[in-house]
């Protein structure tokens, strides 16, 4: 079974009397070991698109299936369950929350589902991202690299089936890039946690298992590496 | 620590000058409430106490148609053989002094001014009138058997420049409803510390009162204090005076009950006043809270966690304001108000006069009750979580996805 399974979605913004078709009838699935890229010019519908898969927003039309379940039809409070035990997200800002530590950013997706005796887990992921050093560090007192895998960390906290990542090298240097691309290859070999990735940049790309290009809101390629 | 709780924790910290001015502003709000409420119970007390001090004791013994308003000398309205009555009721344990007063009403001539004012025929010795006594600023105070002297209050001694020694012509309202005169000495100038009651009263022993006013072995009324205000009940009970009515101080001080109840819903209004403002500011702080914090709201909703939580999160650094607020307030509040219980703060002269039901002294001493800093406490907390409802709301309601577009 996919771990996603996106049919016939489109997503159409309102803006005043603006109306913007993000995506035009996409039809997607999303299968369990997936190393994925999202490619396609700026404005093709790609941040669009791992939102709808991060049950973050809602379609206009279509369905999104996650591990079975049919996310279109869940309140608020539903898809915030559903993405809690289901996907971890990164973004291309290091979105970690400035008043926690390292360790705590990597805690509290673990906490918010309820786990307890998750100390040691925490340190093995920030061993796993290399930071387990930085493990009493705020945001503030991290590099961009050091944070953006504190991110990786996070996502993984809560066991999730699959990590949905927005541009996650675009505020890195190539080395930091490399790095944290190299660490998210690592971890879905290892775990088989499935990674979909949005990005222009090459240097994630050339990890990609599967590339799917947009273009205007539709899929143009979907071919396997 | 519960993971809400460190993070509200952290994020006060974060915005330290912040969360310290609005904690401030709490505090400061508490503690103006406190000042108030303590001052006008002390005022309320403090009326209630000169008034039974001075003019209408615990309770009291006249005639049914006897009015302390018109003064009346008719024999009628008068009890005869005072002093024997008065000397029965002190022998009541509760009874810390009963003594007959005779009240005239009379004008004080001394050079080309003529003053109206009161005249009150009093037992010199007795300890109902210690206050007096204790009260005296010049001079000596009056002995039984004095046909001469009278004690004048210090602001009409002020007004008048009198001294002690001095003599003073006091034209005075007799028993007949003629006038006699006749010329005095100022023995001694007494104060207590109320104005209005000492610039109009004027004292003479009650037997020389008696004579002048053509009332001999007559008293207008048997004034009564207590040791403990408590026992007002029972020792009513217990005197024995056919005849004659016994008024206790609630009887007497009617309006002061219904001024202090009154003054009770005004500092009801006074205290939405200030915590309405305290309230504006915890809402302004919080919502700049939440318009900065958009992004993180944003990832916490990502993350998973749900509206309801987002909501405990602002809820909770409200609680924390509030509690550190009135911690603050209390810290600031409650010396203050002892400090001013014990040495009181002058507001001079309320323009009362001696007839007046109400007596105000020159200086308000705040008195503090356990139950007034209580119930101010908890209101000031619960204005600040209630503050914090909106905001928190306002963060609740963000959709992850738009939050996550948000530049802060
Ligand atoms: N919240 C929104 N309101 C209105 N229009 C939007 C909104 N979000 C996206 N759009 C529009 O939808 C289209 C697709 O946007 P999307 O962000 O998915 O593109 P993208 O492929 O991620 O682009 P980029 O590579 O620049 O990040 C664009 O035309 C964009 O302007
Ligand atoms: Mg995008």
């Amino acid at each position: 079974m996919e771990i996603a399974k996106l049919t016939n979605i489109t997503r159409v913004y309102t803006v005043g009397e603006v109306e913007t078709h993000a995506l035009r009838g996409v039809d997607l699935n999303i299968g369990k070991k997936e190393f994925t890229t999202l490619v396609g010019p700026s404005g093709s519908g790609k941040t669009t698109l791992l939102q709808l898969l991060g049950c973050l927003d809602q379609p206009t039309a279509g369905k999104v299936l996650i591990n079975g379940q049919d996310a279109t039809l869940m309140n608020r409070n539903q898809r915030a369950d559903l993405r809690k035990g289901t996907i971890g997200f990164i973004f291309q800002f290091y979105a970690l929350v400035p008043t926690l530590t390292a360790y705590e950013n990597v805690e509290l997706p673990m906490l918010l589902m309820g786990k307890k005796n998750h100390k040691s887990r925490v340190m093995e992921l920030l061993d796993a991202v290399g930071i387990s050093d930085r493990a009493d560090h705020r945001p503030d007192q991290m590099s961009g690299g050091q944070q953006q895998r504190v991110a990786v960390a996070r996502a993984l906290a809560s066991d999730p089936l699959l990590i949905l990542a927005d541009e996650p090298t675009a505020n890195l240097d190539t080395e930091n890039g490399e790095q944290v691309m190299d660490i998210m290859r690592k971890l879905n070999e290892e775990t088989g946690t499935t990674f979909v990735f949005a990005t222009h940049d090459p240097r994630v790309i050339k990890y990609a298992k599967r590339i799917v290009t947009l273009e205007d809101g539709k899929i143009i390629k979907d071919e396997a590496k | 620590m519960n993971y809400i709780l460190k993070m509200s924790f952290r994020n006060l910290a974060r915005n330290k000058r912040r969360s310290f001015f609005s904690a401030l502003a709490i505090a400061i709000g508490t503690a103006l409430l406190l000042f108030m409420s303590a001052t006008i119970r002390g005022e309320m007390r403090g009326s209630l106490e000169l008034t039974i001090n001075l003019r209408t004791g615990h309770l009291q013994i006249h005639t049914e148609d006897y009015k302390d308003e018109n003064l009346s000398l008719k024999r009628v309205d008068m009890i005869e053989a005072p002093l024997e009555i008065s000397s029965q009721i002190e022998n009541i344990t509760q009874v810390k002094a009963a003594s007959p007063r005779l009240n005239a009403s009379g004008i004080v001539a001394f050079k080309n001014e003529t003053i109206g004012i009161q005249i009150i025929g009093i037992d010199p010795p007795s300890s109902a009138n210690a206050i007096y006594r204790e009260g005296l600023v010049d001079g000596e105070y009056l002995a039984a058997d004095d046909r001469e002297g009278v004690l004048i209050g210090l602001p009409l001694a002020e007004s008048l420049n009198m001294k002690p020694g001095d003599s003073i012509d006091l034209i005075i309202n007799t028993s007949e409803g003629e006038t006699d005169e006749q010329r005095f000495t100022v023995r001694g100038i007494y104060t207590t510390d109320t104005p209005g009651y000492d610039k109009s009263t004027i004292f003479m022993p009650l037997a020389k009162a008696q004579t002048i006013t053509r009332t001999e072995n007559f008293a207008s009324m048997i004034y009564i204090l207590l040791h403990e205000m408590d026992d007002t009940a029972a020792v009513k009970e217990a005197i024995q005076a056919p005849g004659y009515i016994i008024e206790d101080w609630e009887e007497m001080n009617k309006l002061i009950i219904i001024v202090e109840q009154l003054s009770n819903a005004m500092m009801f209004f006074f205290n939405l006043m200030v915590l309405g403002v305290t309230s504006t500011v915890i809402m302004n702080t919080l919502l700049m809270a939440v318009y900065e914090r958009t992004r993180e709201m944003g990832i916490l909703g990502a993350l998973g966690m749900k509206a309801r939580q987002v909501k405990a999160l602002f809820l909770t650094e409200a609680t924390l304001l509030a509690l550190g607020g009135v911690m603050l307030g209390l810290l600031i509040g409650v010396p203050l108000v002892l400090h001013y219980a014990n040495v009181g703060f002058f507001i001079g002269d309320m323009g009362l006069s001696a007839k007046s039901d109400f007596m105000f002294g020159n200086i308000i001493y705040p008195y503090p009750t356990f139950g007034d800093g209580i119930s101010v406490s908890i209101a000031a907390f619960l204005i600040t979580i209630l503050s914090g409802y909106y905001p928190a709301s306002q963060a609740a309601k963000m959709e992850p996805v738009d939050a996550l577009q948000s530049n802060n």
